[in-house]
Parts: C-alpha cells; structure tokens; sequence
C-alpha cells in the first residue's frame, strides 16, 4: 500500500506510463504523428523528445499503414513498439495492417511468430472535433480475433495498462477517450503496471448493473448516484477489457441484481452494447427480471455544434431515465 | 500403362465443365504439359494441359457433356509408368472429400412449396402468453407457483421476480403444461394434393371454362434458338418454351381481360403481365411460380429466371410471393410427347395457355406440302370473363408472334 | 559480410540452375495436386519467375530476413525451407511449415526468418521496414529483403513504405517482380509511370531495372545492393523485369494476354536460357542434366509422399495460437 498520492492527470499517468516503460526495457520505442518535437497531439508526449532522443520518440510522416505496419514489423523482429495513432479515425487508414497482419500472424503462421505490437489511439466525442475526430469504433477492433482491446478509464488504468500491454506476447489496442485526458485525481506515487484483464466493479449495488467502459465510466457512476438518491441501487461495471470481455463478472452482477443497462458511446446497432446485451441473454436469461437496456450514442455521424453534439452522445440524465425504466419506476 | 483423364479442377468454386473440344485424338501422343482439351468453366474456356507423357484413348464424354469434377473423361495411356503409378490417375477420385458439400445440397422438400394454406384454416385463437419475466419464471417453478395464480406489478402487467417472492408464502400446486401438439416433419406432399385438389375442384365447380386451340408454326422459331444457343455457352443457352412464355406474355399486353383475377364475380385487370410457369415437383405435385414482369424481360434473363425457379421447386426455396403472383398460368408438356393439353385454370385466375409437343409435321406452305415443326396452342379461359371471339384473336396473335421470334 | 562480386565457376552456375529447376518442378508439380483436389484455395504460380528468387538468395545470410507475396513458393525454396515441410503446407497438414493453417499463399519459416507469405498486396511492405527498423535499432548488420509485384507500386503502402525507408535509412533490398500483369491489369492500363524503379528513385532510393529472366544479371545486382545496404547507405531498389508464364491462379481463362505474347516470352525463359548457356559453354551435358532432373524428382517424391502421409490438424486445436495463451 502506499502512504503517499498526488494529484494527476490522466494525460500524464499516460506520460508517466511511456516514460516508465522506455527506462525500463531498451526495446520500446514510440512512433507516431507528432509525438516528438511538437510533444503530442494531445500533449500526452510533452517532453519525451528531449529526454530520449529521436531514435526512441519518432516523429513519422502522415502514413498510418505505414508506420502501423513498420510497428508490426519490429515486434515482429523483437522490438516493443509503442504505436500512437492520432484518433481512431484516422487508424481506420491503418486497418489493413491491424487486421489483416497483426491479428493474423500468430495463428497463420502456426504459432510460430509473435507480434508483440502496442497500439494507442484517441477515441470518442466531446470536444466539438465532428464527424470525423469524435468516433467510438472500439467494436470494430474488438471484433477482430487475435488482437486485445483495452480502454483504461481510471488512472490506475492509464498508468498501468501500458506495461502490462508491452508485456504481452500479442498484439495490445489500447483506446484512450479524449474527454480523459484532464481529468484528475489522486494517484499514488508508486502507482505501477496493472492486469489488462478482467473487468472492475466501480461501484456497488443490488437494483441493477451498469454496465459501461471508458469515457461513458463517469457519466455512469454520476448517473448511479442520482438512481442512489431515489433510492435506486445501481452497481456499476468497468469492462477495462473489450476484448476479450470479462463475462464471468458481468453475469455474476446480473445474476445479484437481474436487471441490466449497458451504456456505450458506440452506435447502437452492431455495438459492443449489442454484444454484451446477447452475451447476457445466452448466459443469464433465467436471471433476468427485466429486458436489457442499453443507452448508445445516435446514429449520426457527430455533429460540430455543442447542443447538437451533446445530444448525440450518453448523458447523466439518459442513464439515469433508462435505468429507471429498465427497474420499472 | 492404362488410366483415365478426370475432368480437373480448376478453382475451388469450380464443380463441373462443360467438354467443348478435345485437342488430342484417339491415337494421338501428347507430351507432359501439352493441351489435351477445352473446358468450359463459369470464368469461360480453359484449356486443360495433361501433367504425363502419353497417347490418347477412348473418349468418354462427348463435346457439350458437362460433368462434375474427377468424372473420367477419356482413356489414355501413358508412357512414364513410375510417375503415373505415384500419382495413380486410374484410382479412384477423391469422392470422400467432396462427397459431403454435394450430399448437403440435396434436400428434401419442405413444407415450404405448399400453396398457402386458404383463409380460415388457422381461425383458432392463441391466447397471449401470460407476460412474466425470466427470473420470475425459475422462481414460481423452484416455489410451486402457478404464474397464472399470481399477479404482476411490472411493466403492462408482468409478472416479475418481487411478486412470486411476495406470493412465495402461499404454494400452489404446478399445474401441469398443457398437451403440445404433435411438431410436423418434413415434405408435406398430402397437404399440396389436398391444395391442389381443393383448387382444381373450385375451378371445375365455379369457372365455366371454354377452350380454344390453334396450330403454331414453330419452324422459324427453333431455327432461331439454334442459332442463338450456336454462338454461346451452355449456360447462356435458352430454351424454346421461353419464347412461348415471352410471346404469350407480350400478346398478353392486347388481351387484358384474360390477364388477371376473378373476385368473386368480377373481373380485376392485374397491373402487370406476371406468368406462372406450371413446374412438376419429384414426387408429385405441381406448382406455378410467378415469373414477374415476364413480357418485359429479355430472353437471356427470362432463361435464368425459370432455371432459378426449376432449381428453387426442385430445392424447396420458392418465395411466398412467387405462388401467389401470377396473374395468368403457361403449361407446357414439350418433353411428355402429347400433342396438345387443356389446361384446368387456377383460381382466381382467369386463364391458362397450354402447349403439347413441337414436332415435325407435314405442312401447307404456298401451296406445298412441307414438313415443318409444329405445335398446338390451347386457351382455357373464364367465360364470365371473355368470349371465344377474343380467346381466338389471342391465340392467333401468339401464332403470329413466333413467327418473328427475334422481336421477342 | 555479402561478397560484392558474383564468381562464376561450374559449381556455382549448376547450383542457379538447380535452384530454378527445383522451382520449376515444385511448382508444376502442385498445379496436377491442384487438379486432383490435394492442393484448394489458390494457387499462384512463379513458373517463369525463377530466376528472381534464385538470384536474390545468393545474397543473403541466414541472419537476413526475406518477406514475400502470396506467390511465394520460389522464395521459400531458394531460401532454403524443406520441400517437404512446404508439400504438407501445399496439402493443409499439420506438418506444414505454418501448421498446414496458411496454405499456399501464408507459407512461413521463423528458423529462416522468412516472414510470409503475405496475400494482401502491398500490405508486406511495411513489415518490411519495420523488421529492418528493429535490426538498425538493434545495431543488427542485417538487410531484409522484401519481394513484391509491380501492382503493389499502385498500393498506398508501397509509397509510405519507400518514404519511410529512405527517410529512417533501413536496410531495406525492395525487389519488385514485374511480370507486367496485375492478375489480369496490364501494367500501362494501371500506372501512368510504367518504370516502376523511377517511383523509388524519387524517393531518393538507389533503383535500377534488371532483366529478371537472367539469373546471373539478377545476382550481380542484388550484390550490389545488399553489398551498399549492409554499408549503411540505406535502402535499394531492383526492378526485375519478368514475365508469368502461367495463368494468375489456376482458375484464369487468361482473356487479358495473347498467347503469342506468352510464347514469346517463353522463349525467353530463365530456365530454359541458361540451360541453353551451361550447356555452349561446356558447364552442364545432357547426361548431368538428367541426373539433376532425376535429383529433384526424388526430392519431390519424397516431399509428395512426406505431405500424403501428413496429418490434420485436431479440430479441438482450431482455436489454438489466436493469442500466446489461450483466453479462458
């Protein structure tokens, strides 16, 4: 346990994460767009250049598949990248080696090859970027067999999970929601790697389970303290892992509280939300005392202005009306 | 040594070829890597090499045959005994391996091809399942309960887990589940007897049916299809009786009032020319399809549209919407050798036309006897509906738009 | 350390027509498996190819790595990967060098360093410069050698891949395959700019074009190359101008070419010429010859016979290998 804490961002939990992993291991390097000189799009780098050098911050051009790729290729011949790409948006230029290379090598190649690759992307809406910096496509990769997907929430999350990724012999996608990138807490000094699996019951309660990961984590736990004020218990669920997906404590919830809500900044129709949702039916279907719920974001490409933009979105007050319908007051 | 040339494969979507050529002849040598014939694939003619040293023999497919994949298509002899012995082309064909995708294909007919069944037959009312939540449901069983004893306070009225553990006091006996009935099983072909029986009489009972017949010329005709089919591939190849169908359906346009339905007494005009196409189900049976908009289609897909809807009979595929369609019914009985038929119309159809056999007749042409292809066009149609008069104009109209078959 | 000159003696000149012969043979070898139905999915075939792989493999040091297409058995026997290993691949047996899970396009060897059998085109260039990112990283003397067609250069990765190649300096050989075709795309109905090793030129890599029917002509360039990457002098280009003698898969009519073209072509063929070669040359009698044939056929009777005998894998294992341990 440790006696000491200090107040942190999730921006520099993430630095210090970087930071702790290039110290500790001469194979991990970062690559990306502007993650050197100007220090990060999101000012998540700031200072990493000076203090490592060109070689192990790399600032490469505008080449998503092609760096992404380069990254699959020196896991693949022993180094440990860390991959930056911008938004998840912009990986989409990058799918090819995602999907068609990272996920399949180990298992084409019959187990032979490992591509110990670390993959960060920004993710999710809240800044006003618009349609095309503001998505949630967290499912598109945790369909993909053969990768991991993560979305650290919390700053014991975003300071541990890097580690524990680069450690891992497969390929690690790690989401980071950019309305987290401020927030900030207590986070003990000695704060160190954490498991990338298994989800984490953030609070407790016997009305019904929320279920969320992510950005949605904080609106989610306000929501269930206003359901405590109207005498609603609601336990609250971070996934940390989208793929694979920690069912055993989900069901274990359900099965305490019968009743379900899901909360995902995905788009409703083939979500995670959509996902889990039928995971409960095949697993808890006798436990249920109500259909499950799911609160999603709209299905529009995100719009620019702030009204129209937090319409689109998860808010407290969706939550908490859903949450309310899903237990029948 | 002897062994026989199988018909390659040459992609893993290829199932068969069509024999378009042999480039070897009996007697011929051939050397490893020569030609030995064209095949006709979905992708278009490949030339098959032979991987031996060897002569041709025995043919055993003739030009045009299409057979499946691994079929032996010719005898040869070849020449380097050591190889031809590790590669063993004489053996047998790997059946094993694709024995179970093509046993997979073939299925049993279903239920599906049945006429639907008329209004009325389902007037038994199912109560609404009494509403209680899955949860509340394990409770009452592991209680005792009777879900129908208790009462629900979610929503619409369900039962849902707090009302059992509320009532979980007062046990009641389960009663037990009702009877179910017994589940049906596969083909249903009495059902479609009855269906059909129950039309046929209808139209016997209620449709005063008169009946027309003309002889067609279908010289012109034949010769035109021979020529279309010269110039392409088996799969792109039509059929004389899709010509009869297309010039029925186009005449169709002139006749509106054998082209729809009877409705209890009146005549509704259907708004497009929707031709069943009287098929034969294994085992028995028939059914019409619709072919939709069939005066409008070119002849290469009116082709495909009817080897899709033989293929989906024979499968058991057909959509709903497929048998209750047609707007007026084309019989043909081309391969049976019957020199006409008189069609029975399907209600609430207001006609059939019916085609026998074509076949090679003597024939006045410019006052010569010649011999040309003939075939007897019949009409049965719904006198409430038309006369004579306008049935005969049809027929004849049909005759002479087969006589210019490349307007079709 | 890659000696920059190619010495031709007898042995030497024998071993390139081996090496090619071996291909050739393999090869024609799978395409009656593929009628028979032994060999599915597709298959691409090198024949005509040859002499690329061939010549390019002199080259290279156990220590190299090679990333290849999905037209990749030539790459992987010059490399030197057991016929008999690829045979069971060829026939989807777990004595396959990729557990018989890739087939013919995903052939792969750790122990050589051959990474793939890469079937998403373009797609195994950027692996390539990442393997070579790691050996400079690493102060590792290594060159990775990455094959790819000419209808990769249309790919977007091909360009970001020379880019990043030349901006980081890694010790990159790119050896584009050109046969002219892209399945059934001509090559100046694809690309505006047909000289292929002018679009790595103006990315400042070092390119030249070579006559990728001449076995020796390939060697001595790749020497070249290799000999200036291992120096340090960043990445190289070679544009082997080649022609498929085959159809692009087995399932190809082949409406795109004129049968005279690949005729012509034929005549030129790298086995065939240098054959030719041995033999005015004094190097190679009818009677060497057919003891080599008869070598290779033994070695294919044996990788046939190694595949025919081979097992498959267990279904319950089908899951086995998606990630390092398996998810609970």
């Amino acid at each position: 346990m440790s006696a000491e804490t200090r107040e942190t961002s999730y921006r520099e939990a993430v630095r210090e994460a970087i930071r702790d992993a290039l110290r500790r291991d001469p194979r991990v390097f970062l690559m990306g767009e502007d993650v050197g000189r100007y220090g990060g799009c999101y000012a998540v780098t700031k200072g990493l250049y000076d203090e490592f050098g060109p070689e192990r911050i790399r600032d490469t051009p505008l080449s998503e598949s092609g760096f992404t790729g380069a990254g699959i290729g020196a896991a693949m011949g022993g180094m440990r990248p860390i991959v930056e790409i911008m938004t998840v948006n912009f990986s989409l230029l990058a799918l090819d080696q995602i999907v068609n290379n990272a996920a399949t090598i180990r298992h084409m190649s019959g187990g032979q090859l490992n591509v110990p690759v670390v993959i960060r992307m920004a993710c999710g809406a809240g800044r006003q970027l618009a349609a095309q910096h503001s998505h949630s496509l967290e499912a598109w990769y945790a369909h993909i067999p053969g990768i991991k997907v993560v979305a650290p929430a919390t700053l014991e999350d975003a300071r541990g999970m890097l580690w524990t990724a680069l450690e891992d012999p497969d390929p690690v996608v790690i989401f980071e929601h950019v309305m987290l990138y401020n927030r900030t807490a207590q986070l003990a000094s000695d704060a160190g790697p954490v498991s990338i699996e298994g989800a984490a019951v953030r609070r407790a309660g016997g009305d019904l389970t929320l279920i969320t990961y992510g950005g949605s984590l904080y609106k989610t736990l306000e929501a269930a303290e206003a359901l405590a004020g109207e005498g609603i218990a609601a336990e609250v669920i971070d996934l940390r892992s989208l793929r694979p997906l920690d069912d055993a404590t989900i069901m274990a919830s359900v099965a305490r509280t019968h009743r379900a809500l899901i909360v995902d900044e995905g788009w409703r129709s083939g979500s995670l939300a959509a996902e889990i949702s039928a995971r409960i039916m095949e697993q808890a279907f006798w436990e249920l005392d109500a259909p499950v719920g799911r609160v999603c974001s709209a299905e529009v490409p995100i719009p620019y202005p702030k009204h129209l933009e937090d319409a689109a979105l998860p808010q407290v007050e969706g939550i908490v009306a859903a949450a309310k319908a899903v237990t029948g007051r | 040594m002897s062994a026989v040339y199988r018909m390659p494969s040459l992609g893993a979507d290829m199932e068969a070829g069509t024999l378009i050529e042999w480039v070897k002849q009996p007697g011929e040598r051939f050397a490893k890597g020569d030609v030995i014939a064209v095949v006709e694939t979905q992708k278009g003619a490949i030339e098959v090499e032979v991987f031996h040293d060897g002569v041709m023999g025995r043919p055993l497919v003739e030009t045009g045959q299409r057979v499946p994949v691994g079929t032996p298509m010719a005898e040869v002899e070849l020449v380097d005994v050591q190889r031809a012995a590790a590669a063993a082309p004489g053996g047998e064909p790997p059946a094993e391996r694709r024995a179970p995708t093509r046993t997979a294909a073939v299925r049993t007919l279903p239920g599906a091809t049945s006429p639907p069944e008329p209004a009325g037959a389902r007037s038994i009312t199912v109560p609404r399942r009494l509403r209680a939540s899955p949860a509340a449901r394990r409770q009452a069983q592991q209680l005792g309960l009777a879900l129908a004893d208790l009462a629900g306070s979610g929503p619409d009225g369900a039962i849902v887990l707090r009302d059992v553990v509320s009532a979980g006091g007062r046990a009641a006996p389960v009663r037990p589940p009702a009877e179910r009935p017994a589940p049906r099983r596969g083909p249903n072909l009495d059902a479609m007897r009855g269906a059909i029986a129950a039309a046929m009489s209808r139209s016997k009972r209620e449709i005063p049916h008169y009946y027309l017949s003309h002889t067609i010329d279908l010289t012109r005709a034949t010769d035109w299809v021979a020529g279309h089919n010269a110039v392409r591939p088996p799969e792109r190849r039509i059929l004389l009786g899709v010509l009869l169908i297309k010039a029925v359906a186009v005449t169709l346009r002139n006749y509106p009032q054998l082209n729809g339905f009877d409705r209890e007494g009146r005549f509704e005009p259907a708004t497009g020319i929707h031709v069943g196409s009287a098929t034969a189900i294994r085992g028995g049976g028939l059914v019409a399809p619709a072919i939709h908009d069939a005066d409008r289609l070119e002849l290469d897909v009116l082709m495909d549209r009817l080897r899709d809807l033989v293929a989906r009979v024979r499968a058991g595929t057909l959509r709903s919407s497929e048998l209750a369609d047609p707007t007026v019914t084309v019989s043909s009985l081309g391969e049976r050798g019957v020199d006409r038929l008189y069609g029975v119309i399907y209600p609430p159809q207001v006609a059939i036309v019916g085609f026998g056999t074509p076949s090679p007749r003597p024939w006045v042409v410019d006052g010569q006897v010649v011999p040309r292809t003939l075939v007897t066009a019949t009409l049965a149609a719904d006198h409430r509906h038309s006369d004579g008069h306008r049935g005969a104009l049809f027929l004849a109209q049909v005759g002479q738009r087969l006589q210019e078959p490349d307007t079709l | 350390m890659t000696d920059t000159k190619l010495h031709l003696n007898r042995e030497h000149a024998l071993h390139l027509l081996r090496e090619m012969l071996r291909i050739r043979r393999f090869e024609e070898r799978c395409a009656e498996l593929y009628t028979e139905e032994k060999i599915r999915g597709f298959l691409h075939l090198y024949i005509g190819e040859e002499a690329i792989a061939v010549g390019v493999m002199q080259c290279l040091t156990p220590e190299d790595a090679v990333v290849a297409t999905y037209r990749e058995h030539g790459h992987a026997l010059a490399r030197g990967m057991p016929m008999t290993r690829m045979m069971a691949e060829m026939y989807g047996r777990q004595e396959g060098c990729s557990r018989g899970r890739g087939g013919s396009m995903h052939l792969f060897d750790a122990a050589s360093r051959f990474y793939g059998g890469n079937a998403i085109v373009g797609g195994s260039l950027p692996l390539a410069v990442g393997l070579a990112l790691a050996d400079k990283m690493r102060g590792r003397q290594q060159v990775t050698a990455c094959f790819f067609g000419e209808g990769a250069a249309a790919e977007g990765e091909f360009h970001e891949s020379l880019n990043l190649a030349a901006l980081w300096q890694l010790p990159v050989l790119f050896v584009c395959e050109n046969n002219l075709y892209a399945m059934g795309t001509a090559l100046e109905r694809s690309e505006s700019e047909t000289h292929i090793f002018r679009k790595a030129q103006s990315y400042k890599v070092e390119a030249e074009a070579v006559n990728g029917m001449d076995v020796l002509a390939i060697e001595v360039a790749a020497r070249r190359g290799v000999a200036a990457i291992r120096a340090g002098g960043g990445p190289r280009f070679l544009e082997c101008q080649t022609y498929r003698f085959r159809a692009h898969s087995m399932f190809d009519a082949q409406l795109y070419r004129d049968k005279a073209e690949v005729e012509a072509w034929r005549e030129k063929g790298p086995v065939l010429r240098f054959g030719h070669w041995l033999e005015e040359t004094g190097m190679l009698d009818p009677a060497g010859r057919a003891r080599i044939e008869a070598e290779i056929e033994a070695e294919l009777a044996t990788a046939v016979a190694f595949a025919e005998q081979g097992t498959w894998e267990p279904v319950e294992d089908l899951t086995r290998d998606v990630y390092t341990e398996r998810l609970a």
